[in-house]
């Protein structure tokens, strides 16, 4: 009696069709996983974050500079020199100034002068970000990074 | 010598009867003179086959079917049209698009004219395929053997959206930028709860969907290919294969469903429900019942045959009528409004209010809540119930009767009711009283993401079908008291959305208070 330690042989056509349908069925899985893997690209194709706003002594103590095709804005107090992002933390719109801090004109978030949220769907406070100093001596503003608010740059 | 003119006689004949033998081989058969010779056609072309030979007069009522499911049809025919043409001028880039629809507006031989019935083509469509769903649902004709097509024509609906909204995008106008701006963010927006919860640095798949829809972390040159792509062809190659599968499943689960029948296997197709058996000899064409393309009773089958009408002329003259229809009224609103098109695309200023088109504004409104559960959650949630729907009312009485009869209709209007008054009061607190973050400023965020009026809202109607349910004890009653709760809600919030939002997204109670800057 063939039971599992002495198996039926299987027989040798029904062995190679299993392997030929075995086979396609990986070929295809394969090549649906390998195209799969198009639509991300490894590098994404923009410019690095990093905006040049000039030389530090633009910046002395009460300066408000917007930069508007970064949308960031950046300000100085005797404390030093701090970026902001104008990006919306909801869902990305660009939000504008008013006497009492930044409105979101998309769903109606509000932040208050230093981007903490007041009111609205924003989830979280407008992002501030870190600020260095190029090698020609002009200040670097990272838009892609994050620090915590209330973080001055000393000059 | 004889050959040679008898060669060329026979040529001359061929000739001469070119006209008649090309019509042949191009239609392989007259014009049919009987019903009997009307059906055959329609079996035997690939373009009519996929109606059945016969349909029953139910299924051709104006006032069951409202020709809703063919004016989709249709209308996607018009798109399908009007969009290869516009493809002719279009150019897929943030340079070229915004002038090549100037160019398609003020310079291209009715370029504006053929724009703006895409654009009312498509409008009309999504209003089509909503009411085509209310309608299928409102005369049960979800049940059973329909289920899985209920499933599907909820896919058709989603990609009906998805059609719009990524043809959106293509002018490369505020409006489009924006709005696609935030509907990628929407699709990062599960970083709202991952944040809330502090696994964002483990597990961001908020940014990897934006990164999927975008091609890159800001809408440009990589998202305008993307949408462009999906808009021309994976969507509407998609949309028609789904549409095929669709209308083909309607026919196979005999027909428009209608009262008084439950299709048994044996009752599929046409008239009988008993299929009248014939040997091949006797059956020396196609086999769909000799009896059925012939007028009058039949004593053979002890079945009324006139219960069903031949589809040509009768299916084909409606669907045909209903296509006029609308092409007629893209056309009206095609010449009397014009597409719009704002300024070009500027990155760094939205318009204010930033609306998304009519049909998202409900959801926007919602979005305006919390960006994850108005844009994610609530609306999975929607359509993961709406399709379940089909799966857990499984009662069999009543199908293809308008609300299952007066019970049903009084559900409905009581849940109109509720829907509305809720969804009113889910607007007017928080505009009148602010929501949590005004009432407990220091709130963590996970309370303000969870509790907000969107998912008070879903929650609230939820708990009306139960109450529903357990009142009438019919599942069916509970289904039409949800699905009617959403449809009200779908329409007050869109209503707010479109009327009575103004810039900064505060309320007005008409555009002509909004601020002027
Ligand atoms: S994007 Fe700012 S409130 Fe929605």
């Amino acid at each position: 009696m063939p039971g599992r330690l002495d198996p039926k042989p299987i027989p040798r056509r029904d062995f190679l069709g299993l392997a030929g349908l075995w086979s396609a069925a990986i070929a295809i899985v394969g090549s649906v996983a390998g195209m799969a893997q198009l639509p991300k690209p490894r590098v994404l194709p923009e410019a690095a974050g990093t905006v040049k706003v000039g030389p530090a002594t633009a910046y002395p103590a009460g300066t408000v500079k917007v930069f508007t095709d970064h949308r960031i804005r950046v300000i100085a107090t005797d404390q030093g020199v701090a970026a902001m992002s104008l990006i919306c933390t909801h869902l990305g719109c660009v939000v504008a100034e008013g006497p009492d801090g930044f409105h979101c004109p998309c769903h109606g978030s509000r932040f208050d002068a230093q981007g903490r949220v007041l009111g609205g769907p924003a989830p979280r406070a407008l992002h501030w970000l870190p600020i260095s100093r190029a090698a020609d001596g002009s200040l670097l503003v990272d838009t892609k990074g994050d620090v915590p608010p209330g973080t001055f740059y000393e000059v | 010598m004889t050959t040679k003119t008898s060669g060329l006689g026979l040529f001359w004949q061929n000739v001469v009867s070119l006209p008649s033998s090309l019509r042949e081989s191009f239609a392989r058969r007259s014009a049919p003179t009987s019903d009997r010779a009307r059906s055959q056609s329609i079996f035997a072309n690939i373009f009519l086959h996929i109606h059945s030979t016969r349909v029953h007069p139910h299924a051709l009522r104006l006032s069951y079917t409202w020709g809703l499911g063919v004016a989709s049809a249709a209308l996607f025919f018009i798109l399908t049209v009007t969009g290869v043409l516009l493809m002719i001028y279009y150019k897929p880039s943030t340079e070229l698009a915004y002038q090549s629809i100037k160019d398609l507006h003020y310079v291209v031989p009715t370029g504006r004219f053929i724009r703006n019935i895409h654009r009312w083509a498509a409008q009309l469509m999504v209003i089509t395929v909503l009411l085509h769903m209310a309608r299928v649902f409102y005369t049960g004709s979800y049940k059973k053997p329909r289920e899985f097509n209920w499933v599907i024509g909820l896919g058709l609906f989603v990609l009906t959206l998805a059609l719009s909204f990524t043809g959106y995008l293509l002018p490369w106008d505020q409006l489009a930028y924006w709005a696609i701006t935030i509907g990628a963010n929407i699709a990062a927006s599960p970083t709202e709860l991952t944040d809330a919860i502090g696994i964002t640095h483990w597990f961001n798949i908020g940014a990897f969907q934006k990164e999927l829809l975008l091609g890159a972390s800001e809408v440009g040159e990589d998202a305008l290919i993307r949408f462009y792509v999906l808009h021309v062809m994976i969507l509407p190659i998609l949309l028609a294969i789904g549409m095929s599968a669709h209308i083909w499943r309607v026919r196979k689960d005999g027909g428009l469903s209608r009262p008084g029948r439950h299709t048994t296997a044996a009752g599929k197709g046409v008239g009988a429900s008993q299929p009248v058996p014939q040997t091949p000899s006797s059956s020396p064409t196609k086999t769909y019942g000799l009896m059925c393309v012939v007028k009058g009773k039949t004593p053979a089958t002890d079945q009324n045959l006139d219960e069903t009408v031949p589809s040509w002329p009768y299916l084909l003259r409606a669907e045909l009528l209903v296509l006029m229809v609308f092409t007629f009224f893209s056309l009206v609103l095609a010449y009397f409004f014009d597409a719009p098109l704002k300024e070009l695309a500027n990155p760094s200023v939205p318009e204010n209010p930033a609306k998304a088109p009519w049909y998202f504004l409900g959801l926007q409104e919602m979005v305006s809540y919390s960006a994850f559960i108005g844009g994610v959650v609530v609306p999975a949630v929607a359509m993961i119930g709406l399709a379940l729907i089909p799966y857990l009312d499984r009662e069999r009485e009543q199908v293809g009767v308008w609300f299952s009869g007066a019970v049903g209709r009084v559900v409905a209007w009581r849940s109109l009711v509720f829907g509305a008054i809720a969804a009113v009061a889910m607007v007017a607190i928080p505009v009148n009283f602010g929501w949590l973050r005004n009432w407990f400023p220091g709130i963590p965020q996970l309370w303000i993401i969870l509790i907000n009026p969107g998912t008070i809202l879903t929650a609230l109607y939820v708990l009306w079908s139960v109450y529903e349910l357990k009142r009438s004890g019919s599942t069916r009653m509970a289904a039409i008291a949800l699905f009617t709760c959403f449809l009200v809600g779908f329409a007050i919030l869109t209503t707010v959305g479109t009327v009575f939002r103004g810039p900064n997204w505060d309320f007005y109670w008409w555009p002509s208070q909004w601020p002027t800057h």
